[in-house]
C-alpha cells in the first residue's frame, strides 16, 4: 500500500508521520522546493510547534524538526519533485532533476498549502515597479536570502501575518510609515500588535484601501483612499508589502477535477478529509486558508486516520449533507458532512467584524447548534466545536449564521 | 506562419469568432466578411446562434450570432520581437540599449547620432522609435504626425479559466475601436481587453480603477464564469496612435532617412510585411542591398503551452538535471531555463527582462514562493547585485 503525500509543510509531514505511526504502509511525500518543512522554514519568528509539539520553536527550527521526525517515521520525502498533474485518478505526474516520472498510489494527500493574494488579483491599480511583494516574498527574501527589501515601507493589511511582516521589514532595517485595512480595526492580538507597531508608533490606517501605487522603476509611493469618504492621502514610500488574503494552493485539485467550495477556494471535504474523488484526501492551509502551522499539523495528523481507515476498508461516503453558510460568514470547512461521523469541529471567517452574538448552525427551520461569540474578528480563525451525531436531513443543506443577540 | 515555429516563437492557432450581441451588429457580419473577401480572405463562415453556443458553451447569453475566423492565430508577445533581435544580433546587426538618441547631424556621407549610450554614426537611419517615433522624426527636420498613445489596459486570468474559452471571442468593431475582446494567450491563460484611451503622457503605462472595472464589466457579459476566476496580472499596452489613421512609412532618399510610425496593435501581426515594405522602400531610394550567404538560423526557448516545455521533456532533464529543477511553480519554469536566459545572445538583465524571457514569477502568486529564489540565481548568473536587480533603494 502506498500513499501519496503532496506539500511536506505542516499538515504533510505530520500526516505522514501519523500515517507510518499507524502502520498504514509506504508513505512517499512529494515536496518541490529544495527542503521540506514548508512556509514555516521562512518564518523566523517564535510561535510554532504549542499544540502539536507541545512546545515553542521558531519556524525554521518547527520545519526542521518535522523533517527529522518524518525521516526517523520512514518517511520517503522527495524534494525539488513538482507534481504537474494527473494521468489517472489515482496517478501523478511529476518533474525532478531525475527526469518525469508517473507515479501510482493507494491513497493521495493533497497538502498543497496556502499563498497570499498579490498585488494584481487585488486589482489595485497604478504603475508595476519594483519593491511590491507579498509576505512570503518578503521572508524568503530577507530570511533565506538575506537581502534588504527597501527603507520605507507601507503593509497592506492589519492581520497576524501583516504584523509579521512589520516585524520582518523592521529587522531588515525597513520602517513601515502605514498599515492599511479596509476594516475598521486591526484584527490581531493586542499584544502583536503592539510589539510589531504600536511601539514604533505604525500608524494603522482603517477603513481605507490602497488606491494606487506611484513609481517607475521602483516604488515611490501610494495613495490610500479611505473608503467611507473617498478622501486620499499620498504616503511616500520604496515598498509595498500585501499580506494576508489568503488563497489555497488549490491548482492540482482542481485539475484533479475535485468538487470545490465557492467560497472558500478550498476543495470540499468532510469530516475526515475526503474530497469528492475517492481516494484523494486534503487537509492543512489547502482547506482552511490560513490557520497557524500546529492547527494545519494536528489537521494532517487526523486526517491520516482516515486514510489508514480508507487503506484496510476501502469505502467512500458520498456526503448527503453539504454545509453552507450567509454573509458575513465568508465560508466554513469542511463543507461535507458524512452522517456516519460525528460533525466534530469547524473553521470559519467572517467579512466583518461583530460584536456579542450567536453563532447558529441550522439545517431548514431545524436548529443543530448555537453558540454566544463575544467577538468575531474578520481574517482571524473561528472555531465551532459543533460536535455531536444530529440526525440530520439528507440532501439537505447545513446553514452557518450569525444572530444578533 | 511558418517563420513563427522555425524560430521557436509559440504560436497557436485558436481561430476567432466575431460575436454579434445585437440585431445591428448582426446586419453587420455580412460586410465584414464581404470585406475580408474583398482583402483576399474568403475562409470566413456565419455561425448561426446554436452552433456559437456549440462551440463556446461558456459564453454569456444573447448572442445573435458569430463570424468565424479559423485561421486567427495567437502568438508570444514577448518572444516574438526579442526572436527578431536575437536573429539580427546573430547575423552582425550591433544592439545599443539605453541608448535614447538626444541629437541628430545630419552630413554628407554619414549621419552622426548622439545617443545617451555615446555617438553612432550611420549611413542610413531608420526611424522604429514607436512611441517616441515623432520626436525623432523632428530631428530629421519634419513635422507630419504627433504620437498620441492609445492606453489599453489588460487582465490575464488564473490558467485555471483556460478551458472556459476555445477562440478568440472578438465583438463587431466600431469605427473608433475594435473594442474589448476575450482571448486565449499562449501561456495558457486568458486575457480580457483592452480598454482605449487616449493619453497625453508617453509613459502612462498605469493601470486605472475605472479601466480595470469597465472591463470586468465587459467580461462578466461576454464569459460570466470568467468573473469567479482569479486574476493573475493586469497591465498597460500604449498604442503608438497618431492623428492619422494609416501608418506612417515614408522614404526620404536626399536625407538617406526612413520613417515608420504610427503603427498600432497590428504592429506585431504585420510587422514581418512591414519589414519587407521598409526593406523594398530602402534600396529602392538608393541602399545598397545584398543577400547574405550565411545567414544565421536561430531558434527561442519555446515558453508556450502548445509545444513542450523543458519540465515535460525527459531527454532534456536527462542531459541537464537543470531542466528537472522547476523553480517557479506558478509558471513551472525551471533553473536551466533561467540560467540560459540570463546567459542567452541578448541576455535578461533585470527581473522583467528574465520574466518576459521565462515567464518566471509572472504567474498567479507573482512571486510569493520564487520571487527570492529567482532573484539569486539571476544575480549570480548575471553578476548583477540582487539589491540592483529588486531596484533596492
Amino acid at each position: 500500500m502506498t500513499t501519496v503525500v503532496i506539500g511536506s509543510g505542516p499538515a504533510g509531514l505530520a500526516a505522514a508521520i501519523e500515517l507510518r505511526r499507524l502502520g498504514a504502509g509506504r508513505v512517499v511525500v512529494l515536496e518541490r522546493d529544495a527542503e521540506p518543512g514548508g512556509v514555516p522554514r521562512h518564518c523566523d519568528h517564535l510561535g510554532f510547534g504549542v499544540r502539536d509539539l507541545h512546545r515553542v520553536l521558531g519556524g525554521p527550527r518547527y520545519a526542521a524538526r518535522y523533517a527529522a521526525l518524518a525521516e526517523r517515521a520512514g518517511v520517503e520525502i522527495r524534494s525539488q519533485t513538482s507534481v504537474t498533474g494527473w494521468a489517472a485518478p489515482m496517478e501523478l505526474t511529476a518533474t525532478s532533476p531525475r527526469g518525469v516520472e508517473t507515479m501510482v498510489a493507494d491513497a493521495i494527500v493533497l497538502a498543497t498549502g496556502c499563498r497570499e493574494r498579490p498585488r494584481s488579483a487585488r486589482l489595485v491599480p497604478g504603475t508595476r515597479p519594483a519593491g511590491v511583494f507579498t509576505t512570503g516574498a518578503l521572508q524568503q527574501l530577507v530570511h533565506l536570502q538575506h537581502q534588504r527589501p527597501g527603507r520605507r515601507a507601507v503593509v497592506v493589511g492589519a492581520e497576524h501575518v501583516s504584523f509579521s511582516a512589520v516585524l520582518t521589514l523592521a529587522g531588515a532595517g525597513a520602517e513601515t510609515v502605514a498599515m492599511v485595512t479596509e476594516h475598521p480595526a486591526h484584527q490581531t492580538y493586542a499584544p502583536l500588535a503592539w510589539l510589531a507597531a504600536g511601539r514604533r508608533g505604525v500608524p494603522i490606517l482603517t477603513g481605507a484601501r490602497v488606491a494606487a501605487i506611484r513609481g517607475r522603476d521602483r516604488v515611490d509611493g501610494v495613495d490610500v483612499a479611505d473608503i467611507a469618504t473617498g478622501a486620499r492621502l499620498a504616503i511616500a514610500c520604496d515598498t509595498v508589502v500585501f499580506t494576508g488574503d489568503w488563497i489555497p494552493d488549490h491548482e492540482l485539485a482542481r485539475r484533479g477535477g475535485l468538487a470545490m467550495d465557492g467560497a472558500s477556494r478550498a476543495p470540499r471535504i468532510d469530516q475526515a478529509g475526503r474530497t469528492s474523488a475517492r481516494g484523494v484526501f486534503a487537509c492543512g492551509n489547502l482547506v482552511h486558508a490560513a490557520e497557524t502551522a500546529d492547527v494545519a499539523a494536528l489537521g494532517g495528523r487526523s486526517v491520516a486516520r482516515a486514510v489508514t481507515t480508507f487503506l484496510q476498508t476501502p469505502s467512500w461516503p458520498a456526503p448527503p449533507v453539504y454545509v453552507t453558510c450567509v454573509p458575513p460568514v465568508r465560508w466554513v470547512a469542511p463543507g461535507a458532512i458524512d452522517t456516519g461521523e460525528p460533525l466534530g469541529s469547524f473553521r470559519l471567517r467572517v467579512d466583518e467584524p461583530r460584536l456579542d452574538v450567536d453563532l447558529v448552525v441550522a439545517q431548514g427551520a431545524r436548529e443543530i447548534w448555537r453558540r454566544r461569540y463575544s467577538t468575531l474578528v474578520p481574517n482571524r480563525s473561528i472555531r465551532a466545536d459543533v460536535g455531536g451525531s444530529p440526525a440530520l436531513q439528507p440532501e439537505e443543506t447545513l446553514i452557518f449564521r450569525i444572530e444578533a443577540r | 506562419m511558418e517563420h513563427g515555429p522555425r524560430l521557436g516563437v509559440p504560436i497557436e492557432r485558436t481561430g476567432a469568432l466575431l460575436v454579434a450581441w445585437t440585431d445591428e451588429q448582426n446586419a453587420a457580419l455580412a460586410g465584414i466578411a464581404a470585406k475580408a473577401a474583398e482583402n483576399g480572405y474568403a475562409a470566413t463562415r456565419r455561425v448561426e446562434r446554436d452552433e456559437l453556443y456549440r462551440l463556446e458553451p461558456h459564453l454569456g447569453a444573447g448572442a445573435a450570432a458569430a463570424l468565424a475566423v479559423p485561421d486567427e492565430h495567437i502568438i508570444c508577445p514577448f518572444t516574438t520581437p526579442l526572436a527578431f533581435a536575437t536573429e539580427a544580433v546573430a547575423n552582425g546587426v550591433a544592439l545599443r540599449l539605453g541608448a535614447a538618441v538626444e541629437r541628430v547631424a545630419l552630413a554628407e556621407g554619414a549621419h552622426v547620432l548622439e545617443t545617451a549610450a555615446g555617438p553612432v554614426v550611420a549611413r542610413w537611419v531608420v526611424n522604429a522609435a514607436g512611441l517616441h517615433s515623432d520626436t525623432l522624426d523632428r530631428l530629421f527636420g519634419h513635422d507630419r504626425f504627433t504620437v498620441t498613445p492609445r492606453r489599453g489596459e489588460l487582465i490575464v486570468f488564473d490558467k485555471l479559466s483556460r478551458p472556459l474559452v476555445r477562440h478568440t471571442i472578438l465583438p463587431v468593431p466600431t469605427a473608433t475601436t475594435k473594442g474589448v475582446l476575450v482571448a486565449p494567450t499562449v501561456f495558457g491563460n486568458v486575457v480580457l481587453g483592452p480598454t482605449a484611451e487616449d493619453v497625453p503622457d508617453r509613459t502612462a503605462t498605469g493601470t486605472t480603477a475605472e479601466g480595470l472595472a469597465s472591463l470586468l464589466e465587459k467580461g462578466r457579459r461576454i464569459l460570466p464564469e470568467l468573473a469567479r476566476e482569479e486574476v493573475t496580472a493586469t497591465y498597460v499596452g500604449l498604442r503608438a496612435a497618431t492623428e492619422h489613421a494609416d501608418y506612417q512609412i515614408a522614404f526620404h532618399a536626399d536625407q538617406r532617412y526612413a520613417c515608420v510610425a504610427g503603427i498600432r496593435s497590428t504592429g506585431l501581426t504585420a510587422s514581418m510585411a512591414i519589414a519587407e515594405h521598409v526593406a523594398e522602400g530602402l534600396r529602392d531610394a538608393g541602399l545598397r542591398l545584398r543577400r547574405r550567404d550565411a545567414f544565421r538560423e536561430i531558434r527561442m526557448p519555446n515558453i508556450g503551452e502548445a509545444f513542450p516545455r523543458p519540465y515535460q521533456e525527459p531527454a532534456r532533464i536527462a542531459a541537464n538535471p537543470d531542466y528537472g529543477r522547476i523553480v517557479c511553480h506558478c509558471e513551472r519554469v525551471t533553473r536551466g531555463e533561467i540560467l540560459d536566459a540570463a546567459r542567452a545572445p541578448i541576455p535578461a538583465r533585470t527581473l522583467d527582462g528574465l520574466r518576459r524571457r521565462t515567464r518566471a514569477a509572472f504567474g498567479r502568486c507573482q512571486g510569493f514562493y520564487c520571487l527570492a529564489e529567482v532573484t539569486q540565481l539571476l544575480a549570480g548568473a548575471t553578476g548583477e547585485p540582487p539589491a540592483s536587480l529588486l531596484r533596492t533603494p
